[in-house]
């Protein structure tokens, strides 16, 4: 079963190269005239088009794109010249970090917020979590961040309002360099999620066997711990899942606004340079992870709920 | 020897000078506070940087490398505060042979960063970088007409010119031209500058020391410079504003007055930086004949473009490409007003009708898109029906500039009133962006640049500038200001003229006060 879907995950993975593959080439302007701007002369343009080997066949510039990411080379930079997997696994690693910290601060923050929802239903607790949760959904990230960028960082002066980090950094320095850009993120997700937490666990809460718990004279705290969770878990999931992915494939728009030198940072900055190599890579890695994530939300769900175990 | 009556007449004058000028004294005290202060770490946030930066000139294409470049490197010539032409490397140079032979004498006693002396050899390797026919270097033109570099001594360079150039040295202050030691790679970074290269993580961090040995006892104040890519101009702003960083460039002219209003920051400004241009290709209607030209001229309003689009930041240009800078800037020529009229009666003469098309993307100039729409109303008043048409930036200099009949496009300052207008107005151009040609502008600009009598060269200039305004096809309506913003915690940071950044040497003119 698990097996099965690992299969099917890579063939998608295969798909997607193939459609980034075709995408870039649709794209209007070449990586020579990109690379040399408006300084671009046509003997400069014919004298790197040549280098780049841009004179070859479509076909044959993918296969070896994909023959050489499957032996873990990733490609030398159209712009630098340089091995790309160097500043890829680099910039990974910064993405990850920003991703993994706002998911460690936003997976318990979402489903404590979905549990006390649940418990005080309909009461003016949930009534204003629900607007606060639905009001953060609605502001888009780029706003937010400005936002916070003017409270935080303009008026508090409590945080910094560039995120460049770097290496060699200490990790305290790094969390609370990160700390607005994290915040824009936080935000982002944890409507979502909670609101999918706390409609998961509502449906579940309307089942027979609740009533019976019930009648059995359980607290409300014990009946949602011990019985509703269980059953609501594989939705839970599911959602969390999702927005681990959206934080990976999402911080595009934060890295710019805080100036965080990560993977989206890096792909933007490729696609107006039109370095073809470096794109097609940050692409594939992030359908990749986007991938792996649905992968492990359906496996998870799996082990969470044995009766999707079986074909009926 | 002096003797008595003369010392009291003098020692009286002084006490009387004493006691009548008390500005004297201040003056004394104010040119105190501004002496240099040593040490400190500088953060600058600077737009343009690329995950694809490299420290090789012949790569240089964007302000972040020119900036950072700067810092790691010097050039044989620089351009100081009056627009004048300065030693760096170079101490002195002269021409023989009407200006064909230029010789150039190399500073003695210098440096490169890893201990290595400055010798002529290590600038013909410099300058030699940028030639060949693979070059791909945006400053490869500029040596087109050399036909040798050579080390005539062990401090002393000669180059050759197939055909005379007044002016030649004028060109090696192009940041293009940084020198390095011979047969080093420029990608180490290793420079004759203020500052040594410490960590340099292209489009996100630079890092550089102070370099101790700096042959320039007047420059490199603080210990340390951290160079940030901040690509946003809101997150520059909110960098400067927020204390991250100290010094910002391209402060975006609608918030200019924000920033002018906050006690702790100050406005740098470097006038006529930039012309903001509408070229029309030559040789298609409506700009194949004078009326169609003179007509788009006289319609567009170019103070409330200045006005609204860029906060005031900007002067009246006249269609004119030399900078008022410029020691050949033709001050004479009268400006050509908003006129509405003039334009109709043009309009009608030039036989044109249809709706003309102008393409405009903030890549031809940040707010073109805006200033496309003003001429387009304020043509209308003239009964010229302009269609404003927004294309991506996206491949904008590939698929529209010089394709499409009426375009937006900028052109920063140059060391040389030959350098522009024979980058962009003589026939042979690959960048001749309004398909200008001419060939008796072409031999103009040719007997400009040999001429070596001054005034009869400031007269050719002098006729090349009003054939431009009168007859040429592009529409110059304004000289963009650079603004730049800092901390006014940051002292010594001066206003080049047509330079943003200083002259690109802000890093190691200004010093941290306080």
């Amino acid at each position: 079963m698990v097996l099965t879907r690992l299969f099917y995950g890579m063939l998608i993975v295969l798909a997607v190269s193939v459609l980034i593959f075709a995408g870039v080439q649709l794209l209007p302007g070449n990586a020579a005239t990109a690379i040399l701007g408006q300084s671009a002369t046509p003997d400069a343009i014919r004298e790197l088009n040549l280098q780049l080997g841009l004179d070859k066949p479509a076909v044959s510039r993918y296969l070896s794109w994909l023959f050489g990411i499957l032996h873990g080379d990733f490609g030398t930079s159209f712009s630098t010249r340089e091995a790309i997997s160097g500043p890829l696994f680099t910039r990974l690693g910064n993405t990850l970090f920003l991703a993994g910290y706002t998911a460690a601060i936003a997976v318990p923050l979402a489903l404590l917020i979905g549990f006390i929802s649940v418990r005080y239903h309909g009461s003016w607790i949930d009534t204003l979590l629900n607007v606060i949760t639905r009001a953060t959904v609605a502001l888009p990230e780029f706003f937010s961040g400005y936002l916070l960028i003017l409270i935080f960082a303009i008026t508090l002066a409590w945080a910094p309002s560039n995120s460049s980090i770097t290496a060699d950094m200490p990790l305290a320095a790094k969390l609370s360099a990160i700390s607005l850009p994290c915040a824009t993120l936080v935000l982002a997700i944890l409507g979502h999620m909670s609101n999918m937490t706390r409609a998961a666990l509502i449906a579940a809460q309307s089942s027979a066997y609740v009533d019976t718990a019930l009648l059995k004279g359980l607290s409300p705290s014990r009946i949602l711990w011990r019985h509703v969770l269980p059953n609501a878990i594989g939705p839970i999931i599911n959602v969390v899942a999702i927005n681990l992915a959206y934080l990976m494939v999402g911080v595009v728009i934060v890295e710019n606004v805080f100036v965080y030198p990560g993977l989206g940072q890096y792909m933007v900055d490729s696609i107006s340079k039109r370095d073809i190599p470096v794109m097609q890579d940050c692409a594939l890695l992030l359908a990749g992870i986007y991938i792996l994530l649905n992968l492990l939300a359906d496996v998870m769900a799996l082990v969470a709920n044995p009766r999707l175990r079986h074909n009926r | 020897m002096i003797d008595r009556r003369s010392f009291i007449k003098s020692a009286g004058a002084l006490s009387i000078a004493a006691a009548t000028s008390s500005t004297w004294l201040g003056k004394a005290f104010a040119a105190e506070a501004e002496k240099p202060k040593k040490g400190g770490h500088l953060v600058v946030g600077v737009d343009n940087a690329s995950s694809t930066d490299r420290l090789d000139p012949a790569f240089w294409f964007e302000t972040y490398m020119y900036f950072v470049g700067s810092q790691l490197f010097n050039n044989l010539v620089e351009i100081d505060e009056n627009a004048k032409l300065a030693p760096s490397l170079a101490e002195s140079w002269a021409s023989t042979d009407g200006s064909k032979t230029w010789v150039l004498k190399i500073r003695q006693g210098v440096q490169f960063h890893d201990g290595r002396s400055l010798g002529a050899k290590d600038v013909v390797y410099s300058l030699n970088h940028h030639r060949g026919e693979k070059s791909t270097s945006p400053v490869k033109g500029y040596l087109d007409t050399a036909s040798s570099i050579e080390a005539t001594g062990e401090h002393e360079v000669t180059i050759k010119l197939t055909a005379p150039d007044v002016e030649f040295v004028w060109l090696l202050s192009a940041v293009h031209f940084a020198i390095t030691a011979e047969n080093e790679s420029f990608d180490k970074g290793i420079g004759t500058g203020a500052f040594i290269l410490e960590k340099f993580q292209p489009g996100v961090t630079t890092l550089t020391k102070r370099n101790p040995n700096y042959w320039n006892s007047e420059r490199g104040h603080v210990d340390s410079v951290e160079t940030l890519a901040m690509n946003d101009s809101t997150a520059r702003v909110a960098a400067l504003v927020s204390g991250s960083a100290q010094l910002i460039n391209r402060v975006n002219p609608r918030i200019v007055s924000r920033i002018e209003r906050m006690p702790n920051l100050k406005l740098v400004r470097a006038k006529d930086s930039m012309i903001y241009t509408f070229p029309g290709l030559s040789n298609l209607a409506p700009f194949d004949n004078i009326d169609g030209r003179l007509a788009l001229k006289y319609a567009i309003d170019r103070q409330q473009i200045i006005d609204t689009v860029l906060g005031g930041y900007a002067s009246v240009a006249n269609d004119n490409p030399i900078f008022p800078s410029n020691r050949y800037f033709a001050k004479d020529i009268p400006q050509r007003p908003y006129d509405p009229e003039k334009a109709q009666f043009h309009w009608k003469k030039s036989g044109f009708s249809g709706p003309l098309t102008l393409n405009v993307a903030d890549a031809g100039f940040p707010g073109a898109v805006d200033a496309g729409q003003l001429y387009q109303q304020s043509a209308a008043k003239a009964g010229i029906n302009l269609n404003v048409v927004r294309v991506p930036d996206d491949a904008f200099w590939n698929d529209i500039w010089q394709k499409k009949a009426f375009v937006s496009s900028n052109w920063a300052n140059r060391p040389t009133a030959d350098a522009l207008l024979s980058l962009v107005f003589t026939s042979q151009s690959s960048w001749n962006e309004s398909a200008w040609h001419v060939p008796a502008f072409d031999a103009m600009v040719k007997a400009a640049r040999g001429e070596p009598d001054e005034a009869r060269r400031k007269q050719i200039y002098h006729d090349i500038q009003v054939m431009l305004v009168d007859q040429g096809s592009e529409i110059i309506p304004l000289y963009a200001d650079a603004l730049d913003g800092c901390s006014t915690k940051i002292k010594g940071f001066t206003s080049v003229p047509g330079m943003p950044l200083s002259g690109n040497r802000a890093a190691e003119k200004v010093w941290i006060e306080g």
